[in-house]
C-alpha cells in the first residue's frame, strides 16, 4: 500500500538536529539548584544486612543526605507488577516477588542498592558511597537454574517454600499421540545465555517538584511514560495530572528501559519532594551491567517426534527460565519462547512447559527478541539434529515442514505474552525460505564453492534458518493529530522513541492523509503533558499499533476538513481533495482554502457551535489489535572458521524479511541491521557470566564483548517480502526485533557445517572461540 | 572543597579559563562545565568511543583524560562541525545513508572520522571497518555507517 510518502524511503526528519548535537539527551539537562544521586550497591549476591553505618558519609561536605531503607519507613515496599500474571492460561501458577526499591534486611543480587546518597555533585555523591560501611552476613547464592529447584537449595525469598516463581504448561494436539505415531524421537538439551540490552545511553532520571504548583516533572528515557507517571502518582498519592513525564532524546532502549518502579524512580521522586530540590541520577556503565535488567538464562529439554521421511509429528519442550531475584515482569519472556517455538512449521502435536526460577541474579525482563529467539533456536536446532540423524539436508527437512502459504490465519492454540491465543495473521514462509536460499546461493555454495575451498584446507560452512516475530500486540496505543493555524500538523502520542524514526514514519502516515508536506508534520512522542494514554514501547509495536492509531486520527481530521471545506467552498465533499496543504475543488484548483485557515475557522470564537460537531481540525484515535501481527523470514549465513584460533569470520549473510507494508523501507532495513548485530553478539560475543557466588564477572566492555564493525558480516544482502497484515488498514507488521531472532540458530548451524568432519554439535546459543575449541575436543573424544 | 587547578583550554576555537578539580574528567568538563553537550558519554572506561573529541587534531576519548591534561591544548567537539543548515560532508553522508538511529554514539563516530579521513581520504571498506572499530553503535549494525564513510570520502574529495 504505497502513498506519496508511505512506502517511500525518505530521509529522517530528525537527523539534522540530532547529528549536530542540537538535541537534548537526559544527562544534558541542567536545572537550577539540581542535586545528584548515587547508589551504594551490594557487593554480595546473597547476604543478610546486619548493619549499615552512614555516619561518615553524612559528614562529607557537599552531601545533602544519605538514606537507607529505614529512612523511608512504610514508603519502602515491593513495587507493582509491570505486567499482569497469565491468568488466561489454564493451570498457570505464579508467585509475585516484585522489585524492592532498596534492600531491607537482605540483599538478593550483587548490585542491589542498600543506600542512596544525595549530594551537590555526582563526584561527591560517589565519594560518599565509599564512606558507607555495610556489615553483611554472606549467604550461599542461588545461581544454577536447575539446582535452584532442588530440595535444600538456599532460598532467594525465604517466605516461599522454594525458588519456583511460576509454572505454565500448554499443549496442542497430544504429545503422547505424537510419540506413538513417530518413527523416531530425538532428544536434546540446550543452554541459553543471558544478554544485556546495552543501549549506548545508560538509564537515568531527573525529578523536579514544584511545591507551589504541586506539580512534579520527570525527565526520563523510559520506554513507558504512562507506566512511570501512573505508578509514581499512585505511590505518592497524587493525581496523574500532577505528574508529567517527558522523554528527552533517548539513546536506545532495547527493552530494559521499559521498567518502572525501580529503585531510582521510586526513591528519587520521593527525595525530590522531601528535599524540595531537583535531583538527577544518571547510571554508569557498571551499574547498567549489574543492576538494570537483562535477559536470559534458560535450560531446555527437548524432544522431536519425526517420521523417517522427516515429517514432524510433534515437539515437546520442557524448560527452566531464570527470572533473577525478583519477577516484576512476570512471564513475558518465557511465554514468548513458548509462542515462537513452532510458528514456522507444521507441528500437529506440541507440548511446552516451563518453570520460572528465582536466583540471586539481576532481574530478568525483555531485551530485543525477548525470548523469541530461544523458541526459534530450540526448534531450528532440533531440525538440525533430526536432519543429522535422518541423513537429510537442513534445507530438505525445513522445506518439508514449513507452513504452506495458504495456512493463514493459522491458530496456534498457544497463549502468548498478550494473553490471547497466538494467531499467524498472514505470511508466506516457503517463499521467504526459497528467496533466502537463492540470495545466499545455497546450492552453488554446497556443490561448487565449498568443495573447492575445503580442498584448499579452508573450514567454510553454510547455515539457513527460519524465524517468526510476533509483533504489534495489544492492548492499545493512541494518537492526536492537530492542524494548527499555521497550516502545519502536530502528532502527539504516548508512545516513546529511542531512535526508531517515529518522527519521520508517523509524519509520513499523516502527510499522506492530509495532503501536506511531510516536513510540515511535527511528531511529539513520550510526553504525558501532550498525550496521556498508551502502554509503551515493546514487542515491535510502534509503527503497527501507534502508527495505526496515528493513521486513524489523521483520517478523522481529513473527514473534518472535508466536511468544513465543503460548506465554505460550497462544493460536495466528493469533489474535494486535500493536497499541497489546502482543500480544493479537484476540477477547479483555484477554488481552495488552506488547512491553516480551515483550522482557524474550525474553532469558532462567537456564535453557536453546530450540534454533533467538535472544534478544531483535531482528532484522537486509539487502536488495539485483537492479536499481534506476525512478521517472519529466513536467514542464510556463510562462515569461515580459523582451525587454529576458532575465530569465526562471517563471509556473507542473506536476510529475507516480511513485515507487511514497510512505511519507510530505509528505516526497516536499519531496524534489521541493528537486530542482526545484536543477534551476532548473542551468538558469539556477548555473555553475562555469573560465577558460583553470583558475581557478574563481565560487568564492563572490557569483559562483555560488544560487537564491533569488524565483527559484522563482510557482505549482507537483504531480501524483502510484503504480505500485508489484514489486522490494520496499512497492512503493517513490526520489525524491531526481527534481525536479532534467528542469528544464533543460523550461526551454530553454519559453524557446525564448517567443522563437519569433526562431528561437532553445539547445544548452546552463545559460542566463542574457546567454546568451539572445547566442543571440537569433546567431539574428537580428546 | 577539593583543591582546584587553573586551566586554559581552547574548545572549538574559543579560549576558556576555568578552575577545576584535578580529577575532573575532560568529558565532564566539556559537557557540564562548558555546556557543550553534543559530546556523549557511554561507558566512562574508554571502550565505547561515544565521547571521542579531537585534541590538537587527534581523536581521543574524553572520558579517560582529565581536564587538567587538556591545559594548553586545543579541543574540537561535534559542535565545531556543521549546523543543521550547513552540515559537514560527513554529517550529510550519515543522514543520506541512514547511518544513525538513536544518534547517541554518532558524535563520537564523527570526530573519529574527521581525524581519520583527514589522514586517509580514500579508504577501502576494510580500512573503514578498522577505523571505526573503536566506536560502538547498538542501533545500526555499522552497515550504513560504513556506507556513509564511503560517501563522505567522495563528498570530501569533490569539495
Amino acid at each position: 500500500m504505497a502513498g506519496k510518502y508511505v512506502h517511500q524511503s525518505i530521509l529522517r526528519l530528525e537527523d539534522p538536529e540530532l547529528i549536530t548535537g542540537n538535541v537534548q539527551f537526559l544527562d544534558d539537562i541542567e536545572l537550577p539548584g539540581m542535586l545528584h544521586a548515587a547508589f551504594k550497591r551490594s557487593d554480595y549476591a546473597h547476604a543478610r544486612i546486619k548493619s549499615i553505618d552512614v555516619s561518615e558519609a553524612r559528614k562529607l561536605p557537599g552531601v545533602i543526605g544519605v538514606y537507607t531503607a529505614e529512612d523511608f519507613g512504610d514508603y519502602i515496599k515491593p513495587g507493582p507488577l509491570q505486567v499482569p500474571p497469565p491468568t488466561a492460561i489454564k493451570g498457570a501458577t505464579y508467585v509475585a516477588r516484585t522489585t524492592m526499591p532498596i534492600a531491607k534486611d537482605k540483599v538478593r543480587f550483587a548490585g542491589e542498592p542498600v543506600a542512596i546518597v544525595i549530594a551537590e555533585s555526582r563526584y561527591i555523591a560517589e565519594d560518599a558511597c565509599d564512606l558507607i560501611y555495610v556489615d553483611y552476613e554472606p549467604l550461599e547464592a542461588v545461581v544454577d537454574l536447575e539446582k535452584a529447584l532442588q530440595p535444600g537449595s538456599p532460598l532467594v525469598h525465604e517466605d516461599l517454600p522454594s525458588n519456583e516463581a511460576g509454572h505454565v504448561r500448554q499443549e496442542r494436539g497430544s504429545w503422547e499421540q505424537a510419540v506413538k505415531e513417530a518413527d523416531l524421537v530425538i532428544k536434546r538439551k540446550f543452554f541459553i545465555n543471558r544478554n544485556a540490552g546495552a543501549a549506548m545511553e545508560n538509564r537515568g532520571i531527573i525529578v523536579q517538584w514544584d511545591k507551589h504548583a504541586k506539580q512534579m516533572t520527570i525527565w526520563c528515557g523510559t520506554q513507558s511514560v504512562i507506566a512511570l507517571r501512573n505508578q509514581t502518582a499512585a505511590r505518592l498519592g497524587l493525581f496523574e495530572s500532577q505528574v508529567r513525564v517527558i522523554t528527552p532524546n533517548t539513546g536506545g532502549g532495547f527493552g530494559p528501559k521499559i521498567n518502572t518502579s525501580l529503585p531510582d524512580d521510586v526513591l528519587i521522586t520521593y527525595l525530590a519532594m522531601k528535599l524540595d530540590r531537583p535531583i538527577k541520577w544518571f547510571e554508569d556503565r557498571r551499574e547498567n551491567f549489574l543492576a538494570t535488567t537483562s535477559e536470559r538464562d534458560q535450560v531446555h529439554y527437548c524432544e522431536l517426534a519425526v517420521k523417517r521421511d522427516g515429517t514432524i509429528v510433534g515437539l515437546k519442550d520442557f524448560f527452566y527460565h531464570n527470572t533473577g531475584a525478583y519477577n516484576p515482569y512476570m512471564m513475558t519472556v518465557p511465554l514468548n519462547t513458548q509462542t515462537h517455538t513452532v510458528t514456522n512449521y507444521r507441528v500437529p502435536n506440541f507440548l511446552t512447559e516451563f518453570y520460572v526460577v528465582f536466583t540471586n541474579q539481576m532481574i530478568v525482563t525483555p531485551v530485543r527478541g525477548a525470548g523469541r529467539q530461544y523458541g526459534v533456536f530450540v526448534m531450528e536446532r532440533m531440525l538440525d539434529a533430526a536432519a543429522r540423524e535422518l541423513g537429510m539436508s537442513p534445507v530438505e527437512i525445513r522445506r518439508k515442514n514449513l507452513l504452506p502459504a495458504n495456512a493463514y490465519p493459522y491458530y496456534t492454540s498457544i497463549i502468548g505474552q498478550d494473553f490471547v491465543e497466538g494467531v499467524l495473521d498472514s505470511g508466506d514462509y516457503p517463499t521467504s525460505f526459497q528467496k533466502t536460499l537463492e540470495l545466499i546461493e545455497y546450492d552453488k555454495f554446497v556443490n561448487e564453492v565449498q568443495p573447492k575451498l575445503r580442498a584448499q584446507g579452508k573450514k567454510v560452512g553454510i547455515g539457513v534458518a527460519c524465524f517468526s516475530e510476533g509483533t504489534g500486540v495489544g492492548p492499545y496505543e493512541g494518537a492526536r493529530v492537530t492542524v494548527g493555524g499555521n497550516g502545519k500538523v502536530v502528532v502527539t502520542t504516548g508512545y516513546t522513541s529511542q531512535g526508531q524514526a517515529h518522527y519521520t514514519t508517523f509524519a509520513q502516515i499523516v502527510a499522506d492523509q492530509l495532503g501536506v508536506d511531510v516536513k510540515d508534520v511535527k511528531v511529539i512522542t513520550g510526553d504525558t503533558g501532550y498525550f496521556g494514554w498508551g502502554a509503551g514501547t515493546f514487542a515491535s509495536r510502534g509503527i503497527t499499533v501507534a502508527g495505526t492509531a496515528t493513521h486513524l486520527a489523521a483520517q478523522k481530521v481529513r473527514q473534518k476538513a472535508l466536511k468544513l471545506a465543503s460548506k465554505i467552498l460550497e462544493a460536495p465533499e466528493e469533489e474535494l481533495e486535500l493536497a499541497d496543504g489546502v482543500v480544493r475543488v479537484a476540477d477547479i484548483p483555484s477554488k481552495f482554502i488552506s488547512l491553516g485557515d480551515l483550522a482557524t475557522l474550525a474553532n469558532p470564537m462567537r456564535g453557536t457551535m453546530e450540534p454533533g460537531t467538535e472544534p478544531g481540525l483535531e482528532a484522537v484515535a486509539y487502536y488495539g489489535p485483537p492479536y499481534g501481527a506476525t512478521g517472519a523470514g529466513a536467514v542464510g549465513l556463510i562462515v569461515e572458521v580459523d582451525p587454529e584460533t576458532m575465530q569465526v569470520s562471517l563471509e556473507k549473510m542473506a536476510f529475507v524479511h516480511d513485515c507487511g507494508t514497510p512505511v519507510n523501507p530505509m528505516v526497516v532495513d536499519g531496524q534489521i541491521h541493528g537486530g542482526i548485530q545484536m543477534g551476532i553478539g548473542d551468538a558469539f560475543y556477548e555473555e553475562l557470566i555469573y560465577d558460583e557466588n553470583g558475581q557478574l564477572v563481565t560487568a564492563s566492555f572490557m569483559d562483555y564483548l560488544f560487537p564491533q564493525a569488524t565483527d559484522m558480516p563482510k557482505k549482507l544482502v537483504l531480501g524483502h517480502m510484503e504480505t500485508p497484515s489484514p489486522l490494520n488498514p496499512l497492512g503493517i507488521k513490526g520489525v524491531g526485533e526481527a534481525g536479532a531472532i534467528p542469528i544464533p540458530s543460523v550461526f551454530t548451524q553454519a559453524v557446525e557445517n564448517a567443522l563437519q568432519e569433526t562431528g561437532v554439535e553445539f547445544d548452546r546459543d552463545t559460542l566463542s572461540p574457546s567454546r568451539i575449541f572445547t566442543y571440537v575436543q569433546q567431539a574428537k573424544g580428546a | 572543597m577539593a583543591q582546584t587547578v587553573k586551566i586554559k583550554v581552547t574548545v572549538n576555537g574559543k579560549q576558556y579559563e576555568r578552575e577545576v578539580e584535578p580529577r575532573l574528567l575532560l568529558s565532564d568538563f566539556i559537557r557540564h562545565d562548558l555546556g557543550l553537550t553534543g559530546t556523549h558519554v557511554g561507558c566512562e572506561h574508554g571502550l565505547c568511543g561515544a565521547c571521542t573529541v579531537l585534541m590538537d587534531g587527534e581523536a581521543v576519548r574524553s572520558c579517560t583524560i582529565f581536564a587538567v591534561q587538556a591545559d594548553g591544548h586545543e579541543i574540537q567537539t561535534v559542535e565545531s562541525l556543521g549546523t543543521p543548515d550547513n552540515l559537514h560532508p560527513i554529517q550529510q553522508a550519515f543522514i543520506e545513508k541512514h547511518a544513525l538511529q538513536c544518534g547517541f554514539c554518532t558524535p563520537g563516530f564523527l570526530m573519529t572520522l574527521v581525524d581519520y579521513l583527514g589522514d586517509n581520504p580514500n579508504p577501502t571498506e576494510e580500512e573503514i571497518r578498522e577505523a571505526i572499530d573503536g566506536n560502538f553503535c547498538r542501533c545500526t549494525g555499522y552497515f550504513n555507517i560504513i556506507e556513509a564513510v564511503k560517501l563522505a570520502a567522495q563528498k570530501m574529495a569533490s569539495h
